[in-house]
């Protein structure tokens, strides 16, 4: 049996067909992270809102990029941030305000947002535009990284940055219940946990 | 409409909006960082989709897209150990209560 060239009774290519898919899950998931009342299903629908993305790139012929998402994005981001929302998670989260007060004027300014990124795309005409699709070929991205000096210049500072951030995050989520001998011990600070009542006032 | 460019942005703005309004309104602080995630990923999309449809740019936009990824991820690093580091302390991932607690 021949497969259909076009999408059956709708006429669509399979390339369209894909894409809205793709764009539809992307959308219904993004939208999900932000409205979701429970934080850890949030993050599971950003994982799904990733791997959306990660299809749409592979319809746009960035292959590698596709790859990269799902190893970055995916595998470590997620697990991330998801093991952030259960280190910080309370017993009355999902319970409590899932938006400021004041979100009515960040829903105004994301309507602002979009609707005048989308009137200035519609309304300009992209130079060396081609009709199709291209893909980026791995040997040639190779090659811009290891003989561009510009990206020679910028794989060092992001390795440089990357460990900077490693050791700062380190840094930052220790725990600081085992002070050094020869540091000012903790006690002699001044406490910083949450402010009692009579403090408060 | 995979074969237009029009199509990518568009889908690259709505998801840069929704990631606006969740930076906004969110109260949750691992929530706004999650929104900036997806503020990220649109511009990495209208990126890669610049690069498909320029024949010139395509290996520019991969690396881009590379070097932003690896920029987020230093980010959310950084980021998820600040609000550990503060929930310590304050014993809350809510920013209002942050401010409310400052005095």
């Amino acid at each position: 049996m021949a497969f259909p060239e076009t999408v059956p009774l709708l006429g669509w290519t399979w390339d369209d067909m894909l894409f809205l898919l793709l764009a539809g899950a992307m959308l219904a998931a993004a939208v999900f992270v932000v409205i979701g009342r429970d934080i850890v299903r949030s993050g599971l629908s950003m994982i799904v809102a990733f791997a959306a993305l990660a299809g749409i790139y592979v319809l746009a012929g960035a292959v590698i990029v596709a790859a990269a998402q799902v190893l970055i994005y995916i595998g470590a981001i997620s697990v991330l941030i998801l093991f952030a929302i259960m280190l910080t998670q309370t017993k009355a989260g999902p319970a409590q305000l899932v938006f400021h007060r004041q979100a009515w004027a960040g829903a105004l300014a994301a309507v602002g947002v979009s609707f005048l990124l989308i009137v200035t795309i519609i309304n300009t005409s992209w130079p060396l535009q081609v009709g199709e699709v291209i893909g980026s070929a791995t040997e040639d991205i190779a090659r811009l990284l290891f003989e561009d000096p510009v990206y020679v210049l910028a794989l060092q500072v992001i390795a440089l940055m990357l460990t900077a951030a490693v050791v700062g995050g380190v840094f930052l989520a220790k725990r600081e219940d085992a002070p050094d001998p020869g540091e000012v011990s903790r006690a002699e600070l001044e406490p910083i946990g949450p402010p009692t009542e009579a403090e408060r006032r | 409409m995979s074969q237009s460019l029009d199509a990518y942005l568009i889908l690259s703005a709505l998801l840069f909006s929704i990631g606006t309004f969740g930076f906004l309104a969110r109260r949750n602080a691992i929530a706004m960082l999650m929104s900036i995630e997806l503020m990220l990923n649109a511009v990495n999309l209208a990126v890669i989709a610049f690069g498909a449809f320029t024949p010139s740019l395509a290996g520019h936009a991969a690396l881009i897209a590379l070097l932003v990824m690896a920029v987020a991820a230093a980010e959310a690093t950084v980021g998820l150990a600040i609000v550990i580091a503060i929930y310590r302390n304050r014993r809350t991932p809510l920013v209002d209560e942050y401010a409310s607690m400052r005095e």
